[in-house]
């Protein structure tokens, strides 16, 4: 329909037994008009195209006169008789377009829409972009995760939007998690379909005496691929000697022929038709291929070979078709084909896939393109072949994803595994204490000696004290012990199915879960920083550093305001997390005191 | 009469070995004085054997320069020095204590005075097993052993490799070492001691109330003690001293053949030879 609007009588009805307005309805591509007959009837339509949803109609071979029904989106519908269903017919086609376009125009508004809105989404929760630039796939990824993840969703929003830290440094970390989404993108190189065109048959029509055969593209690159010698007629012929559609005629007679497995007639047509006899005969191409293949064994395959091998000239070999064993008349021979050919063709052509990645509406251009491919192979033999080894041992999509090989950064304290700390402040005390003792011994070890036999001596004068022990002594002592051997931290660990958390009010819990996380990522960050190098790490650093500073403030909090019940197990869970901080802070102070020990700035260091 | 014996024993019946540190220095410069601590110790000694009356006890006096047994309860000695303030087995263990401190003296005026004031644990452990060994092999009916250290002076790292030994044989025969450690700071080899071999290691808050810590952590025997709850140290220090040096160190090098411990690199191990 090239004309823009279509004006015809029709009448137009509000409802299915309206008998109808007589009237004129014009159709531009835009909107459709309705002027009745009668001046002043008030049923005047101007609707855009817009504002309908779809359209439906009566169907010609019914009894329903011709209708075409408009659905309005908001629920209406206006109902158009016309005189013929040639008329509707019309109307259907244009009012079809008609929707179509404003469908597009529809959509690219929405899709406009959606990107501005992203946009404005994207500008609430960045802090600041101008190091990066997303794509909208990566930032519906982003919002995707933090929408799923409510731990991360919390941790995004008191860093990022609290300032701490900048959007791109938060998702640095969690690389593997945007990763995630490329994966599902299938890698796979999707070949041929094993069974190609060997399982599509002929439709029979038995009263019309036709045979329908159904042809599409994709079925037309695989003819070409498995017979090179269509192919190669296909580029002969068309389109200087014939039509593609009269080709394709010849070709499919050719197989119907085949298939009738009646070696004669085939002769005969052949004799007949020239070209028939192309599509009749053995595939030359292939045997020459064949022939040279077997000659000089492809290295992927590891077989021996030979001459002797080429079984398919053998007398008496092959099941034919139909399964009957014909003795084959020799000057037919050439006519007819057996299925173990067939096959290992189809085989061979299934394993090498496809090719050629060509749109395959043009048989044409699929022609040409196969031509290319061939000539490609056949001209630098040992490239080909070390090509083709390497496509072969590479199946990409059955490759382990590429994980980013680094591993974790897992912070724990020394004091875990010794009592370092203890152990340094004890090796400076035991230093010197010796010290102190050694300047007393080399005085006073003879005068050592002499006081421990005074001891003795004194004891064996005086005897055994009494009271051995002060009984206030005794009881401090007793009370000690048992105090220490009572304390929780002896309890702990004995119920493997209880911990100290479910043991806790849920808030508490939560609060210290959630600070866990938080100092985790700010103690990652932080510790990724040294040592520091620029004046945005500095910055960095500073920010994390008070960051830790309130959270060690909050924790401080959380220890006081809980019940007395509680408060060891709680100030158990939050000592560690002190020792992290602490250790951090220390790192930082140590590192500022070089820092300005040094004096004047090195290189513009802040 | 094998049957009677068989009664009586019960399953409470512990050989105690006391390894009791005698190194002057230490001494000269504790809070707890020497004369209080030996008044503690020996009205413990005297309670453990109150406790069954096939309780056995010995001591072992750890000294600067040497070791040597003191007492031996099993081993009945005619010269009961009573008088009348202490029983006799005091008296006894004081005699041999002040002759052990002479000879202890006099070997000392031959060696050196460098290194650091620590008194020969390695060498009383060793003889502490000895003695348990010997126990062991006296007859199907026997006590069941166990060490305690009364410790105060502070770890030789050159004797690591000795006390290592001795504590591996002391788990291999299942003979606890409990530990009371008497000195300012803790002390490692006797963590481990205690930690490897399932004893009790402790150090008194007031060293005035020992007797109240010995009794009542100490005294009990083995079988009770699955009843009982004894306090648990709540971290060992587990580093090792290195073999050439005999520096306490946290992070070395290691010998892939026979785990000798080396805080420097070293081309070929000096234990092995690999």
């Amino acid at each position: 329909m090239s004309s823009g609007e279509v004006i015809k009588r029709a009448k137009y009805k509000t409802s299915v037994k309206d008998p109808g307005t007589p009237g004129v309805l014009k159709m531009t591509e835009q909107k459709f008009l309705f002027n009745p007959n009668d001046p002043s009837s008030v049923t005047k339509l101007d609707v855009e195209f817009a504002h309908i949803k779809g359209h439906k109609h009566t169907k010609e071979g019914s009894n329903k006169p011709p209708w075409l029904n408009l659905t309005h989106d908001q629920g209406g519908s206006y109902i158009f008789e016309f005189q013929s269903f040639a008329d509707l017919h019309v109307y259907r086609e244009f009012v079809g377009n008609a929707l179509a376009k404003s469908g597009e125009a529809a959509k690219a508004a929405s899709t406009a829409k959606v990107t501005s809105s992203t946009k404005v989404a994207s500008e609430k929760s960045a802090v600041s972009f101008p190091d990066e630039q997303l794509s909208t796939a990566e930032m519906e990824l982003r919002m995707n995760l933090l929408r799923e993840d409510s731990e991360l969703q919390k941790l995004h929003k008191q860093f990022v939007i609290g300032g701490v830290l900048t959007e791109s440094e938060f998702w640095a970390t969690r690389k593997k998690l945007l990763d995630v989404d490329n994966r599902g993108k299938l890698k796979q190189r999707v070949g041929f379909k094993s069974t190609m065109i060997l399982d599509t048959k002929p439709m029979a029509d038995g009263r019309t005496n036709k045979v329908t055969f159904n042809l599409t593209p994709e079925i037309k690159y695989q003819i070409f691929v498995l017979k090179p010698a269509v192919h190669q007629a296909f580029l002969n012929l068309v389109p200087s000697k014939m039509t593609e559609k009269d080709f394709w005629t010849k070709y499919f007679r050719a197989e119907y022929l085949h298939s009738t497995k009646n070696a004669i007639t085939v002769a005969a047509e052949a004799a007949e038709d020239e070209e028939l006899a192309i599509f009749l005969k053995e595939d030359n191409i292939l045997a020459r291929e064949a022939r040279r293949k077997i000659r000089r064994v492809d290295p992927t395959l590891d077989m021996e070979a030979d001459l002797g091998d080429d079984y398919t000239h053998l007398p008496d070999h092959g099941i034919f078709r139909d399964g009957t064993k014909e003795i084959s008349e020799t000057q037919h021979e050439q006519y007819m084909r057996t299925l173990s050919q067939d096959l290992n063709r189809q085989g061979a052509v299934v394993l090498e896939g496809r090719t050629v990645d060509v749109d395959l509406e043009d048989p044409r251009t699929v022609a040409e393109a196969l031509v290319r491919s061939r000539q490609e192979l056949d001209g630098d033999k040992t490239q080909e072949r070390l090509d083709r080894l390497s496509r072969m041992t590479d199946i990409e999509d059955l490759r382990e994803p590429l994980d980013h090989p680094f591993a974790p950064l897992c912070i724990k304290d020394p004091r875990d595994y010794f009592d370092a700390q203890q152990a340094n402040a004890l090796k400076t005390l035991d230093d010197a204490r010796n010290k102190m003792e050694q300047t007393k011994r080399n005085l006073s070890i003879d005068e050592a000696y002499g006081s421990l036999r005074d001891s003795i001596s004194k004891i064996k004068t005086m005897g055994l004290s009494d009271p051995i022990v002060k009984p206030e002594v005794a009881l401090s002592v007793l009370n000690g012990l048992t105090q220490n051997i009572s304390s929780s931290k002896f309890q702990l660990g004995k119920n493997s199915r209880e911990s100290i958390l479910d043991g806790l009010p849920n808030t508490t819990k939560h609060e210290l879960m959630h600070h866990w996380m938080s100092i985790q990522e700010l103690l990652r960050h932080f510790w990724s920083s040294y040592p520091i190098t620029t004046t945005s790490l500095h910055t960095k650093v500073s920010r994390l550093k008070d960051a830790m500073s309130q959270t060690y403030r909050q924790l401080e909090e959380i220890k006081e305001s809980v019940q007395s019940d509680f408060r060891h197990k709680v100030s158990l869970l939050v000592r560690p997390m002190h020792q992290a901080l602490d250790a951090a802070f220390q790192h930082y102070d140590a590192d500022q005191q070089k820092r300005s020990s040094k004096g004047e700035p090195l290189n513009g260091f802040v | 009469m094998a049957s009677a014996p068989s009664k009586l024993y019960a399953d409470d019946v512990s050989l105690l070995m006391v390894l009791l540190d005698t190194n002057p220095l230490f001494w000269s410069t504790s809070s707890l004085p020497f004369s209080n601590f030996l008044s503690h110790v020996l009205s413990f000694l005297n309670s453990i054997l109150l406790l069954n009356q096939l309780n056995q006890v010995a001591v072992i006096a750890t000294g600067y320069n040497s070791c040597d047994y003191i007492f031996d309860s099993s081993v009945s000695t005619s010269r009961g020095l009573e008088n009348g303030r202490m029983p006799a087995l005091c008296s006894n263990l004081l005699q041999k204590l002040e002759e052990f401190v002479v000879r202890d003296e006099q070997l000392c005026k031959e060696g050196s005075e460098n290194g650091l004031a620590s008194s020969l644990l390695s060498g009383s452990l060793s003889m502490a097993l000895c003695y348990i060994q010997k126990i062991f092999r006296s007859g199907p009916l026997h006590p069941q052993p166990r060490i305690l250290c009364l410790q105060g002076s502070s770890d030789g790292p050159e004797q690591y490799v000795a006390i290592m030994n001795a504590i591996f044989s002391a788990q291999r025969s299942m003979v606890p070492i409990d530990s009371c450690y008497l000195g300012s700071n803790n002390s490692a080899f006797l963590q481990q001691a205690s930690y490897i071999t399932g004893g009790v290691y402790l150090k008194p808050q007031q060293p005035d109330g020992l007797f109240q810590y010995l009794s009542t952590v100490f005294a009990t025997d083995l079988h009770s003690r699955t009843f009982l709850q004894l306090p648990k140290s709540v971290g060992v220090d587990f580093r090792a001293s290195c073999f050439c040096h005999k520096k306490t160190i946290d992070m070395g090098y290691i010998c892939s053949v026979c785990l000798s411990i080396f805080c420097k690199h070293h081309k070929k191990c000096s234990t092995c030879g690999n």
